[in-house]
C-alpha cells in the first residue's frame, strides 16, 4: 500500500506576518513550521505504515527551503520526500496549487492521498478537494478517524452536528483534522537519517498533464485586490476590582446598556 | 469564456434532513444586496431528495427564483452527487456569482465544484461587495467594473485580504455563517420554481454511507443566542461550568466555550466559538477565563458588548473587551448571578 501525504511549510502565525509589495506573502521573511492539520495527516499515514507496512511519501510545493519540512516528516518516519519547486509556480492560488500537486501526483504511485484539512496561513481548506477533482478520485474531507478494509478506506467524516461513516474504494483522497490523532515526535535516529536522505526535487518539467496556463500567479483565477493587517476594535475599559465591586460594576453596565 | 453570458446571483440553499440551514437565508440576504447593485436577481439552488416543499421558505426570505435538483441519490450530503448537481446547474444557467456557505458541507463542495468548472473560489468570506478591479486604475491593466470583491481574514485573523476573480465565471465564494444578515421574512412571498435533474449515475467517486451518527444535543445553537456566557481554560474543569450555567440561566442566555475547553473534553464541539468553531455576534458576550487567542477573537469580536473576566491583566481578550474585569472568576461569577437574580426579582 502506498500513501502520499501532502504537507505544507507554513509561517508560524505567532511570529507576525509580512507581505511583498504586490500583496502576496513574503514567505522568506517568516519563521516556519509544518502545518498542524498536515502533521495529523502524516501521523495517520505513519500509523498505516506501522499497521500494514504502507510506504509513506511526503510531497510539498514551495521555495527550496521547504525541504526542511520534508526532512522533518522523514525524521518522524516518512520513507520518501518530493519537493516541487520552480519560479513559475510562485504566487499560486488554490486552483493553481492543486493543479501543480495533481501534476506531481500523476507521476507518483498512490492508493491513498492524505492532506490536512486546511493550512493555518491561508485557512482555505480548498486544495485537498481540488486535487481530488483534478485526479478524478473520491474525496472525504474532515476525517476524524480512518481505517483500511481490503481495497477500501473507512472514514468518520465530521459535520457540525453529526458524523458520517463513509466507505470509499481506493485510490481516494482524505483531508485530515488535527483531532485525528496526536502526532509523534521525531526520533534522534530518524533526524540523523533524514538529514542525509536523498530528496526528490521536481520542477515544472516533472509535472504531468498540466497546462502552463494553469500554473503560478498567471494561472490563478483569483487575484488579490488588497491585503492589510486587520484593524481591530479598540479596547474599552479595564478595571481591577474586588468581587463585590466587580459585580456592581457589571450590573451597572448591563443597566446602562438596557440589557436588564 | 464569454463573461457577458454569465448573469445573476446564485446561492446554494444548504439543507440537512430537509431543513433549510440558516446560512441559506443569510446568503439570499447578501445576494439581494449584490443583485441590486448589478440590476439582477437572486436564484437559490436547492439540492436534496423530496425537498421541493422548501422552496416557499426560500422565497419568503427573498429568493426570486428557486432551482430544485431533486433525486434519491441526494438524500444525504455526499461530495460527488452534490458537486455534479451544482456543476450542472452552473453549466446550464451560467450565473455570474455563486455563493456557498462556509460550512462543513460547503467547504468540501465549493472546491470540488470550482475545480470541475475551472473558476476561482475564495474561502470563508466575511464581506462581499460589488466594485472595480483593480480597485484603482493601473497603467497597462484594464480596470473591470461590477466585479465581486471578496474579503476574508487569513493567518488566523491576523490579516485581511480582498480578492477578485476578474477573468472567470462564476465568481465563487464560500461565506462564513453568522456574518451576513438575513432579510425579514415576507410571509406568502412566492418565487419562480424550476426543477432540473442532470441525471445521477453512481461511479467510483460516489462514496458509500455506512452510518449516520447524530450528536445528541439539547442546547440551543450558540449562533442564535442573544446572550452568550463563554468559558475558557481558566474555568479549570468541566464541573466548574455550573457557575456559567447559572449565570446564563438568570440572563436567559446560553453557554459557549473556547477551543481549549473542547480540546480538554469539557464541552462538545458545537459550543465552540472561534476560527475553527462558530462565529457569533450576540448582544452580550461574557468571556470568562478566556485569554483571547486571535482565533477566538475572530469568532466573537463582532459582538455588541463584550465583558471579559480574567485574572491575567495582560490577557489579549482585554484588547477587544468593552468592559474588562481583572479578578477571580470563581468569586465574581457566582456573586454576579446572585445579584442579577435579586435585580430580576425586584423588576418582576
Amino acid at each position: 500500500m502506498k500513501v502520499v501525504v501532502c504537507i505544507k511549510q507554513v509561517p508560524d502565525t505567532k511570529g507576525g506576518v509580512k507581505f511583498n509589495p504586490d500583496g502576496t506573502l513574503d514567505r522568506a521573511a517568516m519563521m516556519t513550521i509544518m502545518n498542524p492539520d498536515d502533521k495529523a495527516g502524516l501521523e495517520a499515514a505513519l500509523r498505516l505504515k506501522d499497521q500494514y507496512g504502507a510506504e509513506v511519501t511526503v510531497l510539498t510545493m514551495g521555495l527550496p527551503k521547504a525541504e526542511d519540512v520534508l526532512r522533518e516528516a522523514m525524521a518522524m518516519g516518512a520513507d520518501k520526500g518530493v519537493l516541487v519547486t520552480d519560479r513559475v509556480l510562485g504566487g499560486a492560488d488554490t486552483w493553481a496549487t492543486s493543479q501543480t500537486l495533481a501534476g506531481a501526483l500523476r507521476n507518483m504511485e498512490y492508493d491513498l492521498i492524505i492532506t490536512g484539512r486546511q493550512a493555518i496561513d491561508g485557512d482555505t481548506a480548498q486544495v485537498g478537494p481540488q486535487i481530488s477533482e483534478h485526479l478524478n478520485i473520491p474525496v472525504i474531507s474532515y476525517a476524524q478517524n480512518l481505517r483500511i478494509e481490503g481495497d477500501s478506506v473507512i472514514v468518520e467524516r465530521q459535520y457540525d452536528d453529526r458524523y458520517h461513516v463513509l466507505k470509499a474504494k481506493m485510490p481516494c483522497l482524505i483531508t485530515a483534522l488535527a483531532e485525528l490523532n496526536e502526532p509523534r515526535y521525531m526520533t534522534p535516529g530518524g533526524i540523523f537519517d533524514a538529514y542525509k536522505a536523498e530528496l526528490t526535487v521536481w520542477g515544472r518539467a516533472d509535472l504531468k498533464d498540466v497546462e502552463d496556463s494553469n500554473l503560478g500567479l498567471k494561472g490563478s483565477p483569483t487575484q488579490i485586490a488588497k491585503a492589510s493587517d486587520k484593524v481591530r476594535k479598540g479596547a474599552g475599559e479595564k478595571v481591577a476590582l474586588d468581587p463585590a465591586e466587580a459585580v456592581d460594576y457589571i450590573v451597572d453596565k448591563l443597566k446602562v446598556k438596557h440589557v436588564i | 469564456m464569454n463573461l457577458e453570458e454569465y448573469k445573476g446571483v446564485f446561492v446554494f440553499a444548504q439543507q440537512v434532513d430537509n431543513c433549510v440551514n440558516s446560512i441559506a437565508f443569510e446568503l439570499i440576504g447578501k445576494g439581494k444586496d449584490l443583485a441590486a447593485d448589478l440590476g439582477t436577481e437572486v436564484t437559490a439552488v436547492l439540492v436534496g431528495s423530496g425537498v421541493k416543499g422548501l422552496a416557499d421558505e426560500l422565497a419568503e426570505y427573498g429568493a426570486d427564483r428557486v432551482i430544485v435538483v431533486d433525486d434519491p441519490e441526494l438524500k444525504e450530503y455526499r461530495t460527488e452527487p452534490y458537486a455534479h448537481a451544482l456543476a450542472s446547474v452552473i453549466e446550464k444557467y451560467k450565473p455570474e456569482i455563486f455563493l456557498v456557505g462556509a460550512t462543513a458541507i460547503g467547504r468540501d463542495l465549493g472546491p470540488r465544484v470550482s475545480a470541475r468548472i475551472h473558476t476561482g473560489l475564495t474561502a470563508d468570506c466575511t464581506q462581499l461587495d460589488i466594485g472595480d478591479f483593480p480597485l484603482n486604475p493601473m497603467p497597462g491593466k484594464e480596470q473591470k467594473h461590477n466585479q465581486l470583491l471578496m474579503t476574508r481574514p487569513a493567518f488566523g485573523g491576523n490579516t485581511i485580504a480582498t480578492i477578485a476573480c476578474p477573468d472567470f465565471r462564476p465568481q465563487m465564494a464560500t461565506v462564513r455563517p453568522g456574518v451576513m444578515q438575513k432579510k425579514d421574512r415576507q410571509a406568502g412571498a412566492k418565487a419562480n420554481v424550476e426543477e432540473f435533474n442532470p441525471g445521477f449515475t453512481p461511479n467510483n467517486n460516489y462514496v458509500e454511507i455506512l452510518e449516520v451518527v447524530k450528536a445528541v444535543s439539547e442546547t440551543v445553537d450558540i449562533m442564535d443566542a442573544k446572550i452568550l456566557v463563554s468559558g475558557g481554560r481558566g474555568m479549570g474543569g468541566a464541573e466548574n461550568f455550573k457557575i456559567l450555567d447559572d449565570l446564563a440561566e438568570v440572563l436567559g442566555g446560553t453557554v459557549s466555550c473556547s477551543r481549549a475547553v473542547v480540546d480538554a473534553g469539557w464541552k462538545p464541539k458545537d459550543l465552540q466559538v472561534g476560527q475553527t468553531g462558530k462565529t457569533v455576534r450576540p448582544n452580550v458576550y461574557f468571556a470568562v477565563g478566556i485569554s483571547g487567542a486571535i482565533q477566538h477573537l475572530a469568532g466573537m469580536e463582532e459582538s455588541d458588548i463584550i465583558i471579559a473576566i480574567n485574572k491575567d491583566e495582560t490577557a489579549p481578550i482585554f484588547d477587544v473587551a468593552d468592559y474588562g474585569i481583572v479578578g477571580d472568576l470563581n468569586k465574581i461569577v457566582p456573586a454576579l448571578t446572585e445579584k442579577l437574580r435579586a435585580e430580576m426579582a425586584n423588576k418582576n
